[in-house]
């Protein structure tokens, strides 16, 4: 028996996995969560039907989404984590000594606790001392915060779902408020290849960029994701992602990493010419 | 759970079942519509859907016939009688524009005098435009803080009663567009022993059918006829609407009244929706309005705990012009920030992709409905905390809203057809009007045909003006002239 998952990255465009086993379904008050096994990516978490993370890809965004920031602004102690239940992000963090205090807003119990179960490898850290876990929405949450935070990651599912108000210029706008004065904002920013995509990038681009004194985008490749091509956004009040980078810092905390490094940090700024089209054409 | 006072079996839609049998039977189609089940005109199918365009069809024996109904629209129509406990439903097609004049139509006659606050809506006056009557204002009470209009005060209508004793009606909002309700049971009292009619518009009031905890009904409170909106609460397609009748007035003239105006080619997509809503409402409304009124006032709270906004609930009532409070109603104080509520409004489209139903002088109205989800109210909540923290100022300088108590000159009908003369703005003083003015949404005229129009009233229009609202009325669209009488 031949058994597949299916994606469609576009109505025209699908992208399937082979898969061994069904280990987890479950409809929670916000979404269908699946946990796959499957021979080339290991487990696979999707949610209605999206891949989120595959253990075989997903040391590239959680690396890129937590250690750009942390190279840059080297005064981080306080983080606020929104979205990231699976815990990728929490686990990164945690290798900082200097984090004092992780905040993770999570709208759903259910995947927390589905990967806490099936996705050790990424949920391992979420008992770690400095890591509180709010069941919250994220908008509430930060409603009620200001001046608390040196870098909030924004670590949403994509804006055509449950996470659509995670795009959002009220949400950025109270983000910039949550932030100390050196604060940063780093999100993930979707994909500009495909039509569909490529529009919602823009729009959250551009309300990042009326909120945010520097707001730059940098880029990696991700097997599992649409187009293999993904994007985050860096906001910040006062640093910027390549001026103010400290890669000799970095280097000395001697954080082993696959596909993070220093050179690679700046590599990843210099954008192809359509995707800097894109760009501007949302930023006058 | 089924209300206890229906008598009929609300899981029934006959309209909905015989259309879904009509499409089974494969009919072939040698009548209007055109288009033929969407076969003639392939982009509108593909834009509609053929599920939808397959139902949009005439009336036929199977079918029924909204101009004279005897099978499945008068039984539809028995079914939300039962609904909404009246002695007789009518399925409109025309909005609840026609619910209205059909109401008042059927009240009055030419000449005839008919009680009715100021802070109607344009339909009602244009009723009177079309039948010749002659409104008698009762003065809505203003609440100063918030600067909008109230419901009417029981001694108010007492004394208009009382000077007015030839009046044929009393016509009440129930409620108002804030959710404002005036004592309806005592106003029903007063009019029915002084020989009126009761006549309640109820666009916003259409849940008040299926809540616990929300004000009194039109049929319940004893009134005669109602304008119910289903498609703003109940949920059905804009421009359907109810016109319910209590067991006082002849349902058959009534009938007579809306085939005046109505048209001959009802169409079945608001028909179907009306039966459809109904039975929703029906079964299961007051568990949904029960979780909207929740919703409402957990924005309420966390509105109010942004600071700068008043975000007013049921603490505004009062026992006379605010009877009662529609606490599903989401609307906000704006003026403490320094933004008119226009201001708000449009900022909240501009800048942040959140459409809201309207905004005025001094306030915002948030349409909340059985259609909404927690998160989307997160997203509006964050939006204001965001604009007051982005645009608040010195509210000095921002006008309240005041009450114009109007003087009527003549009939609006008389002003209406009169001969006329178009003048600037600035020279209208003294003059009497002969078109609406008004800001849109609300749809309040601001001046009504054969009003005084005075320097207070021309200060407010330049201001509404200046500050966004869309105004409509007048022949001229930039409202720079407006008609006045010779």
């Amino acid at each position: 028996m031949e058994l597949w998952f299916s994606e469609f990255h576009t109505p025209d465009v699908q992208h399937s996995i082979r898969v061994t086993r069904h280990l987890y379904s479950k409809r929670s008050e916000y979404q269908q969560i699946d946990i796959l096994e499957t021979p080339e990516f290991g487990r696979v978490l999707t949610l209605d039907g999206n891949v989120m993370l595959t253990e075989r890809d997903e040391f590239i965004y959680d690396e890129m989404i937590t250690h750009v920031p942390m190279a840059v602004h080297t005064g981080i102690r306080d983080v606020l984590v929104i979205g990231a239940g699976d815990g990728g992000v929490v686990r990164e963090l945690t290798r900082y000594d200097r984090v004092e205090r992780i905040d993770l807003v999570e709208m759903d119990p259910m995947v927390v606790e589905a990967c806490r179960t099936y996705l050790p490898s990424n949920a391992c850290r979420m008992d770690d001392r400095r890591v509180h876990i709010h069941f919250e929405n994220a908008l509430k949450f930060i409603r009620r915060c200001e001046a608390e935070y040196d870098l909030i990651i924004v670590d949403s599912t994509d804006p055509f779902g449950p996470s659509e108000g995670l795009f959002t210029r009220e949400f950025y706008g109270n983000c910039h408020n949550a932030l100390r004065e050196d604060g940063i904002m780093v999100n993930q920013q979707g994909s500009p290849f495909y039509a569909e995509d490529a529009k919602a990038m823009q729009r959250s681009h551009k309300n990042i960029v009326k909120t945010f004194p520097i707001s730059r985008v940098y880029q990696a490749h991700i097997p599992t994701y649409a187009a293999g091509y993904w994007l985050f956004g860096f906001a910040s009040k006062k640093y910027h992602p390549i001026d103010d980078l400290d890669a000799q810092a970095w280097s000395k905390l001697n954080l082993h990493t696959r596909y993070y490094t220093p050179r690679l940090h700046i590599g990843a700024f210099y954008l192809p010419a359509f995707l800097e089209e894109m760009l501007e054409e949302v930023e006058e | 759970m089924q209300n206890r006072r229906m008598q009929l079996d609300q899981r029934r839609a006959p309209i909905y079942e015989a259309l879904e049998n009509f499409r089974r039977m494969r009919v072939v189609p040698f009548d209007v519509p055109g288009h033929k089940h969407g076969r003639g005109n392939p982009e509108l199918t593909a834009f509609l859907g053929q599920q939808c365009v397959g139902v949009d069809v005439n009336s036929m024996k199977p079918l029924d016939n909204l101009c004279h109904p005897v099978s499945v629209i008068q039984e539809a129509e028995e079914l939300a009688a039962d609904a909404f406990g009246a002695a007789h439903a009518f399925l409109m097609v025309g909005g609840t524009t026609s619910s209205v004049q059909s109401m008042v139509l059927t009240a009055c006659k030419r000449g005839d005098e008919i009680i009715l606050p100021r802070n109607v809506h344009r339909s009602v006056i244009n009723a009177l435009v079309l039948c010749g009557a002659v409104p008698v204002y009762v003065n809505p009470e203003v609440n100063q803080r918030l600067g909008i209009s109230l419901g009417m005060r029981r001694e108010e209508v007492a004394k208009a009663i009382a000077e007015h004793p030839k009046a044929v009606a009393v016509l009440v909002n129930n409620p108002t567009y804030y959710g404002v309700c005036s004592d309806l049971r005592a106003i029903v009292q007063m009019a029915h022993s002084a020989g009126m009619l009761c006549l309640a518009d109820e666009a916003h009031g259409t849940h008040f059918y299926f809540g616990g905890g929300l004000p009194v009904s039109a049929m319940a409170a004893g009134a005669d006829m109602a304008a119910v909106s289903m498609h703003k609460s109940g949920g059905s397609l804009t421009q359907s609407s109810l016109l319910l009748v209590g067991p006082n007035v002849h349902a058959g003239y009534v009938r007579q009244i809306i085939n005046l105006t109505q048209t001959t080619s009802g169409s079945y997509l608001l028909l179907s929706s009306l039966d459809i809503s109904r039975r929703n409402l029906a079964l299961r409304g007051r568990a949904m309005f029960h979780q909207v009124a929740d919703m409402a006032e957990y924005a309420r709270q966390e509105i109010n705990a942004v600071g700068g906004y008043y975000a007013f609930g049921r603490e505004i009532m009062n026992g006379n012009s605010v009877f009662d409070f529609d606490s599903t109603k989401l609307s906000v104080h704006t003026r403490d920030i320094g933004l008119a509520g226009i201001e708000v409004y449009d900022i909240l489209r501009d800048e942040y992709d959140i459409q809201i139903e309207f905004g005025d002088i001094g306030n915002i109205l948030a349409y909340l409905s059985m259609g909404d989800r927690p998160q989307e109210l997160e997203r509006l909540v964050s939006a204001l905390a965001e604009i007051r923290r982005r645009y608040q100022r010195d509210s000095a300088g921002l006008l309240s809203q005041e009450y114009i108590a109007p003087e009527v000159v003549i009939s609006p009908q008389d002003a209406f057809y009169a001969e006329k003369v178009s003048l600037p703005l600035e020279e209208c003083v003294g003059h009497v009007c002969s078109e609406f003015v008004m800001c849109y949404p609300p749809g309040i005229p601001i001046l009504a045909p054969g009003e005084r129009i005075t320097k207070e009233i021309l200060e407010h229009i330049q201001y509404a003006k200046e500050k966004g609202c869309s105004m409509t009325g007048p022949e001229d669209p930039e409202i720079h002239r407006i008609n006045v009488l010779t």
